[in-house]
Parts: C-alpha cells; sequence; structure tokens
C-alpha cells in the first residue's frame, strides 16, 4: 500500500485548519496534542500556523478504558496544559483516529482541568474501525488496512509513517 | 518462602505488591518516581481525581495506629477513584496469628483488589502477600522495624525535585536508625538510586548491629557525620526509648543530635533538611530549621499522596496483567 | 533359645570401635553374637542387611512432647513414632508439658503414656523448679526416683542467682544430673532470632550472643562451686563452646548438647521471614555453626533434637509472632548424615554425637557389641526420597524436610530386641 507523503499531509491540513479556526471565529485557540504522536503534529501545525498559539500535551494514561486489560502505560509522562482550559477554544490533535477511545479518553480528560468554550478534533489519518461516536472535524488523509495492519508514526524529525 | 524482594514482582520485573525497596532495580525506582511525577501534575489541577481504579477495592488494614498515613493513602485511592474501606484492627493479645488469618479470610470474601497493610511485626506485609489469594496487591504502610517503602519513595521524589537528582549525593540519617523502618527503606533506596555515601548518625544503643552490611555508614558525632551533606534527614524519637535504657534524656539526645542551626552548618550551604514527620520540636530538631528554608519537610507531606498513587497503580497495573494472561492460558 | 538373624549387616559402633560386616544374633533382647552362628538354638527369623547399616540406636537430650497438654499439636504415640522413624530409640522428654513435669504424678504419667504408645522409650526429664517458674525447687528427690532421669527448667529463666545456686547445691547432695539451658532472658527480651546482619536487615529483633555466654558462664561458675553434675543443654554460640572447653581444662566434667538445626542452619536462613526458622536457641552466624560443628567432630558436644512439633495456626504468622520451635524427629537422621556427606562431620564423629555421648551422660550402654541390649537401628544409606507430608509421622508439619530429596532412610528400629518398626 501507499502511503501518504507526511509532509504535504500536514501541510494540507494545517491550511485547512487555519480556515476552519477564521471560519468558525476560534478566538485564541489552544492546541493540545496527544502524546506522543499527536504532540508532534501540533508542533508541526503550530509551526505552519506562524507559532501564534501554544501547544499544550495530554498525556491518557490515566484515563485510558482499557488498564483491566493491559495495565497501566510503563513511561507515563504527564499532561502539560495551561493551568486552566477554562473557557477556551481547544484543538485536539491525534495523529491516528481509529476506534475513537483515546479521543474519549482525552477529552475526559481536558473536562477535569476545566470547561472548555469548544473542542475540535483534527487527525492527521483516518484508518476507520470506529468503536464510538467520534469523528474527526478535520482530517489529514483516510487509509483503509488490511485487517489485523496497523499504522505507525515515528518522529518527531522526520516524521515518518510505517505499517505494522 | 521466598526472599520479599522477590514475592512483590511479576515474572517479567513489574510491581505486583510494593513491600521494600531492598533488592527493586534502579529503573523500577525510577519509573515510580517518573509516575508520582506526573501524579503530582494531576494534582494541580482542578479536578485532582483521575479515573484509572475505577471500581477497584482498596481495604486500609491498618494493625497499627496511624491517622496521618492512613488518610495520605485514603486520599490517594480516592484520587484514583477506587473505592476504599478502612479497617482500623485492634491486635489481641492472644492467638494473634489466627486473628491475622481469620481477617484476611473476611477480607478476600469482600472482593478486594488492594490492602494497604500497616503492622507491628516485620514481614507483615510479606506475609500477608504470601498468604491471601492471588490478584490482591499489598502496600506496604510500615511493618515494625523493617519497612515503609512509601515513605522512603517520598522521601527520594522530595530529594530528586529539591536536588535534581539522587545520584552523588551525600545523605545522612539521624537519630533511632535501630527502631526505624523508614531508615531501612531510606537506606535501600538511596543506594539503588546512586547515592554516593549513607550515613546514620545516632549513639551506639540507637544504631543496629552490622549498619555497614546494608551499605550505610555509622557515625556518632553530628560535625564529622554531616560534613559535605547534601540532605540531612531527621528521625522521630519515641518516647519508649528512654524508659529502655536507650537514652538518658531527650534534652541530652537533643544537645548531641538535635538539628540546630549551628550543626546545620556542617552540612554543604545548600542542605536540604527533611522529616518524616510528626516533628518533635526541640528534641530531634528545633523550630528555626524545621520551619527554616533549607527545610523541605511541608513538601514532603504534599509529594505522599503522589507517591501513594503511583505504586497503588503500578501495583494494580501488575495484578491486572497477571490476571490477564491467566485468563489467556 | 530362638534367634533373629540379622545378615550381612555393615556394623558402624564408634563406642566398641568396630565398623565390619558380619552377621547378628539376636536373643532375648540383647546380641548373643556378632560374625558367627550361635552353637545352639533355632533361627526364627533372618533379616538380609546386604547394604544396610546396622548403628546404636540415636539418644536424644531434650524434645518437646505434646503430650500431656498440647493435643493440637500431636500425641505421644506420634511423636514417638515419628522418633523412630528418625532413628531413635530413646528420647529425653523436656519438663514443659501442660501440667508441667514437676511432680512424679506427671512422670508416671509420661511414662505410662509412652509405654502404650510403644515406639521409642521416653525418659522424661523433670522441672527443677515448680511449675518451671525458677523460684521454688522442685521435689527434686522425689521426681529422681519417679523415674526422671535428669531435672531441667528448658529455657525458663531462672532470674535469682541465690537459687540457681541452691538448687545446684541440693542436686549434688543427691547427685542428681541437671541439664541446664543457658539464656539471660533480659537480654533475649522481645528477640526471635541471632542479632546480626540478617536481624538488621530484616527488621527483626536480635538475640545477642550474650544472652547464651553471659548466663552460661553464671551456670559453669555456680557449677564448680557447687560440684553439681552439670549438662549444658542447646548450645548456639561458638563463644559458649570455648566457655565450656576451658570449664573442661580446669577439671569440671562438663557435658553438653547442641540441637541439630543449629548445626544445619544459620540466621541466613531467616531471610524471606520463613517462621519454620524462629526456634530457639535461634540459629546463629556461620561461625557460629563451624564452631558446633567442630566440637561435635572433636566428640566434646552431643547432637539433641530440640523437636518441637507445631499445628499449622502456630506457624502461620508473621515471623515475631510464630511459635518458635521445629518438628525434627522424622527424618533426624538422615537429615544429621547430610552433615557426613556434605563432609562436615565424619560418620564416626556423627553416631558418637547422636547416641555414644547421649549414652554417656545419662549413665547408659548403648552398643552394637555382644551381650549388649539389642538398640539399634538398620539404616539404609543409599535410598533417596522426596519427604512429603505423607512421609511424616509427626503431627508437626513444621519440618525442614518437607518437599526436600533426602538420602538415606530408617529402615527398621529394634528396642530391647523387639522390632519397634
Amino acid at each position: 500500500m501507499n502511503l501518504p507523503d507526511i509532509e504535504q499531509v500536514c501541510h494540507r491540513l494545517a491550511g485547512d485548519l487555519q480556515e476552519m479556526i477564521r471560519n468558525e471565529g476560534l478566538e485564541d485557540p489552544l492546541l493540545v496534542g496527544i502524546r506522543t504522536g499527536g504532540v508532534w503534529v501540533a508542533e508541526r501545525l503550530q509551526k505552519a500556523l506562524n507559532g501564534s498559539s501554544e501547544v499544550a500535551s495530554l498525556d491518557i494514561s490515566f484515563y485510558r478504558d482499557d488498564f483491566t486489560r493491559h495495565g497501566l502505560h510503563p513511561k507515563v509522562q504527564g499532561s502539560e496544559l495551561p493551568d486552566t482550559v477554562e473557557d477556551r477554544h481547544i484543538i485536539l490533535i491525534d495523529d491516528v483516529i481509529m476506534s475513537g477511545r483515546t479521543i474519549r479518553a482525552a477529552m475526559n480528560e481536558l473536562f477535569d482541568y476545566g470547561r472548555p468554550a469548544s473542542i475540535h478534533l483534527i487527525c492527521l489519518l483516518d484508518i476507520g474501525r470506529r468503536e464510538l461516536p467520534v469523528q474527526p472535524d478535520l482530517c489529514g488523509a483516510r487509509l483503509t488496512l488490511e485487517e489485523g495492519q496497523l499504522v505507525k508514526l515515528s518522529g518527531p524529525e522526520p516524521l515518518e509513517l510505517s505499517l505494522a | 518462602m521466598t526472599d520479599p524482594s522477590k514475592v512483590q514482582l511479576t515474572e517479567d520485573g513489574r510491581l505486583k505488591h510494593f513491600l521494600t525497596t531492598e533488592g527493586l532495580s534502579k529503573d523500577l525506582l525510577t519509573e515510580i518516581l517518573d509516575t508520582a511525577d506526573s501524579f503530582i501534575s494531576t494534582q494541580e489541577r482542578a479536578v485532582k481525581t483521575v479515573p484509572l481504579l475505577r471500581g477497584k477495592t482498596v481495604v486500609n488494614l491498618f494493625f497499627e495506629n496511624s491517622t496521618r498515613t492512613r488518610s495520605t493513602f485514603e486520599l490517594a485511592a480516592k484520587r484514583l477513584s477506587a473505592d476504599i474501606l478502612n479497617l482500623d484492627i485492634a491486635r489481641s493479645a492472644t492467638s494473634k496469628g489466627e486473628t491475622l488469618m481469620d481477617t484476611l479470610w473476611n477480607l478476600e470474601a469482600m472482593y478486594s483488589d488492594m490492602f494497604v497493610v500497616r503492622h507491628a511485626d516485620s514481614g507483615a506485609a510479606h506475609f500477608i502477600a504470601e498468604q491471601v489469594t492471588p490478584n490482591v496487591a499489598i502496600i506496604n504502610a510500615g511493618d515494625g522495624r523493617h519497612a515503609h517503602p512509601t515513605q522512603a519513595m517520598l522521601d527520594m521524589l522530595t530529594i530528586r525535585r529539591h536536588k535534581d537528582s539522587i545520584e552523588g549525593k551525600v545523605v545522612a540519617i539521624v537519630g533511632d536508625i535501630l527502631h526505624s523502618r523508614v531508615a531501612r527503606s531510606q537506606i535501600y533506596a538511596l543506594r539503588t538510586l546512586g547515592a554516593a555515601e549513607v550515613r546514620v548518625i545516632g549513639p551506639g544503643t540507637l544504631l543496629p548491629r552490622d549498619i555497614e552490611g546494608m551499605g550505610a555508614k555509622p557515625f556518632y558525632d553530628m560535625k564529622q557525620g554531616l560534613a559535605d551533606c547534601d540532605v540531612v534527614i531527621m528521625l522521630r524519637l519515641q518516647k519508649e526509648r528512654m524508659q529502655n535504657a536507650l537514652l538518658p534524656s531527650e534534652s541530652e539526645f537533643f544537645k548531641l543530635y538535635g538539628l540546630t542551626e549551628e550543626k546545620l552548618a556542617f552540612a554543604r550551604p545548600d542542605a536540604i533538611v527533611m522529616h518524616p514527620g510528626p516533628i518533635n520540636r526541640g528534641v530531634e530538631i528545633e523550630s528555626a530549621v524545621a520551619d527554616g528554608n533549607q527545610s523541605v519537610i511541608l513538601n514532603q507531606v504534599s509529594y505522599g499522596i503522589a507517591v501513594r498513587m503511583a505504586v497503588m497503580a503500578m501495583a494494580m497495573s501488575g495484578q491486572q496483567t497477571l490476571i490477564n494472561s491467566e485468563e489467556n492460558a | 533359645m530362638r534367634y533373629l538373624h540379622i545378615q550381612n549387616a555393615r556394623i558402624i559402633d564408634p563406642a566398641s570401635q568396630t565398623d565390619t560386616i558380619a552377621d547378628v544374633f539376636v536373643a532375648n533382647g540383647a546380641i548373643r553374637t556378632i560374625g558367627r552362628r550361635p552353637d545352639a538354638g533355632e533361627i526364627e527369623e533372618t533379616i538380609d542387611a546386604t547394604g544396610l547399616w546396622l548403628l546404636p540406636g540415636l539418644i536424644d537430650l531434650g524434645g518437646h512432647l505434646p503430650e500431656p497438654g498440647f493435643p493440637q499439636k500431636g500425641t505421644m504415640a506420634s511423636e514417638t513414632k515419628a522418633a523412630c522413624a528418625g532413628g531413635f530409640t530413646h528420647i529425653c522428654s523436656l519438663p514443659d508439658t501442660k501440667p508441667v513435669a514437676d511432680t512424679s504424678a506427671v512422670i508416671k504419667l509420661i511414662e505410662e503414656k509412652a509405654a502404650k504408645a510403644g515406639y521409642a522409650r521416653v525418659l522424661p526429664l523433670g522441672a527443677m523448679t515448680q511449675g518451671l517458674a525458677g523460684e521454688q525447687l522442685a521435689n527434686m528427690v522425689t521426681l529422681f526416683e519417679a523415674g526422671a532421669v535428669a531435672l531441667s527448667n528448658v529455657r525458663q529463666p531462672i532470674r535469682d542467682s541465690y537459687v540457681l545456686r541452691r538448687l545446684m547445691e541440693y542436686a549434688a547432695t543427691y547427685d542428681i544430673p541437671l541439664f541446664l539451658t543457658a539464656n539471660d532472658v533480659t537480654l533475649a527480651a522481645g528477640g526471635c532470632m541471632h542479632e546480626g546482619e540478617v536481624a538488621t536487615r530484616m527488621g527483626l529483633a536480635g538475640i545477642p550472643e550474650t544472652a547464651e555466654t553471659i548466663a552460661l558462664a553464671q551456670i559453669l561458675l555456680l557449677a564448680e562451686q557447687t560440684g553439681v553434675r552439670a549438662h549444658i543443654s542447646q548450645v548456639s554460640c561458638g563463644r559458649s563452646i570455648r566457655m565450656i572447653t576451658d570449664a573442661r581444662q580446669r577439671g569440671m566434667r562438663i557435658s553438653a548438647d547442641t540441637p541439630l538445626a543449629n548445626l544445619l542452619y544459620t540466621d541466613a536462613q531467616v531471610t524471606g521471614y520463613n517462621s519454620l526458622y524462629n526456634v530457639q536457641p535461634p540459629l546463629r552466624s556461620e561461625a557460629d555453626r563451624q564452631a558446633l560443628i567442630a566440637a561435635v567432630a572433636a566428640g566434646d558436644l552431643a547432637i539433641s533434637s530440640n523437636h518441637r512439633p507445631h499445628e499449622i495456626a502456630a506457624k502461620k504468622a508473621p515471623f515475631s509472632d510464630a511459635e518458635s520451635g521445629m518438628s525434627q524427629y522424622d527424618c533426624f537422621l538422615p537429615m544429621a548424615m547430610t552433615l557426613v556427606s556434605a563432609g562436615e562431620l565424619s560418620l564416626d564423629a556423627l553416631i558418637n554425637a547422636v547416641s555414644v555421648l547421649p549414652a554417656q551422660i545419662l549413665g547408659m550402654a548403648q552398643s552394637v557389641q555382644e551381650n549388649s541390649a539389642f538398640n539399634a537401628v538398620l539404616f539404609d544409606p543409599e535410598t533417596e526420597r522426596t519427604i512429603t507430608a505423607r512421609d511424616l509421622n509427626s503431627r508437626g508439619h513444621n519440618h525442614p524436610a518437607l518437599g526436600r530429596s533426602l538420602k538415606g532412610q530408617v529402615q527398621r528400629v529394634f528396642i530391647d530386641g523387639q522390632q519397634i518398626c
């Protein structure tokens, strides 16, 4: 399968994001990347937006719904968010969306920091297989993978996609 | 029975109980500190709980009274969204062993997932870990003179946050080492995490025999013992020590080992002062030092919850992977 | 006469300096001939003992029997049968029964129960002081006349030196032997294991060696002064051995024993809080163990069992809360033989310490030679087996051999010519 060129996808996504922020009138949006890949993508997008907004990172280890299956992630790094997200417009960014469970966990965690004004979801890749009613507002590319196949983003420099 | 340091690990080296700092690898101790760091950040939020242990039942099994320690475990469990049950069990004078076993069987019937155990006998947490049905995690909240690993780890976290690293530091532990489970757990953790030197300072009656075998260097004099120290840890002195002919009086102890500004001046100027609490002001430490700018005693208390959250989450996680591998097999 | 014919046994009898393969003919409770057929009479039974050892029966200088008083820990039958299985023909029972063996009635009761059980012969030790309280003298002469072979206060203290002195003087008057245990309870207070690096690491309160040596010094000086026949039970420290040797060099007749556990294990065994190794006297350092081994090798120290069976609940507790003591009778000889196979003791030294010396201390004859009472053990030195709970006769499963593989097994035990098991 041909994997899309990441730099191109990021570039396009940045443009779409800029447009969305403008169209929806999102004032002082907060970019929040989900560890680890989502943070890298968020940093790319921030650069493309000329660094006008800050990037926060979210570690959802304590919010996963699969603790009873897999236990605690061995390398918890913790979240780095501003003191409050109260009334902020959040741009939540992840590298790959699949089941939607990560996004659910991330939103739960965000709400423990305060009540945001809005949340928009941006994903680099959508590989389908959704298990929850969660859809990205913007998506860089859609992929259809074989059964059992996964896609993995490595980074931060360069960002590269590989199949696993 | 196997070595206590082995009982607490799964086959692939993850924590499934937390009984002692002895025998744990540097990586594992560092993982506890890193995880605790992450929990410190959740403690600074508007909503301080995380949903990690939702639906799990934690039992505080305290055979020895300690409201402080019990409260920090209770808070830690609540902030992990676990259900918590507090049991204060007075030890009956007769057939103590049977009482303990009966208690355990009763609690197992309640489908508990974790026991936090405080007991006056050394090895009690280890004994319980070996006796309870599998998949109940045991956290040692202090057993006799043996170990108090969560206290030791919160002390390690304190040192790491205030002195950047434990590596290469000279640490002195002062006072009643003989009866101190905290000191034993600290010595192992400090040695493993790379402290340059661990010293114990006190009178011969309060330093246990062959303490060098644990990797600590004994001193009888504060001036020599505190020279070049980066960290000074004062231990609490119990009143009973005077009745047992271990010490003549509190005043003589304070004269020789009480931490005053003059004695603290023997240590490095940037040395930090720690104390597991509760403090006996004027016995082991004077107020000017306890409340002074080198004291990090209050910070220790706030790190206690994060460290306990970390080991509870990690031990429950280790148990969880055991349950899963059994189900798959 | 009708004979029991034991064919082709390797006879090992240090008392007569015998180590030979020969036939033994037994009749009317005694060995009639060795190596030659008796002139007349018929052979009633022949036992092929090819490859087996014929040893003098083991004599225990002190074990705790659960009767009377502790039915949950075992019975006279279970423990004396276990003793036979371990190679013992005779065992001295410590007086800490319930009631304490401080009256002739209790001594008689023990003897009757032992006779009824019909396994190892029980030689009761009477209590030195009433109720073992260490204060008032027991009726020492009455106890001795009732059948107590010696008097003991077990590990209970006689706190008052004056009482100890008078007790020794009184015993000396009637030449009653005393089995004394050196244990200063004020120094041992609160301790549950040897004071040393392991205790420090485990956070367990230690028992210093001075708890034994200070009490021993007191015993030795008073024994010297009073001239009492003294035996020191349950020695655990190397320093004690030197003190006893010194006393002997001053001309004192003084004997001593050490529990087998103190020869097999050290305080390192406590790592892991295994309550099985909570014993009194405590397991001490490797240097102590070596000194005890050397004393046994030199023929100066007997080995006792210090057998103490416990029900499961007694040991199912954190280390310091568990009851002290180890079940030792079953597998005693194979366990002791591990010292021989490890090259730490010669076979002769071992047999000497478990049979010859104890016999001397008790004033008995125990020997595999012509015209001796036939109190002996047929031992299979080769068979190897893994010990399971089913192999134990003792009710006390607090036995260190459980689950481990042991070489050697007692095949038959004879007491006064009768095969007991």
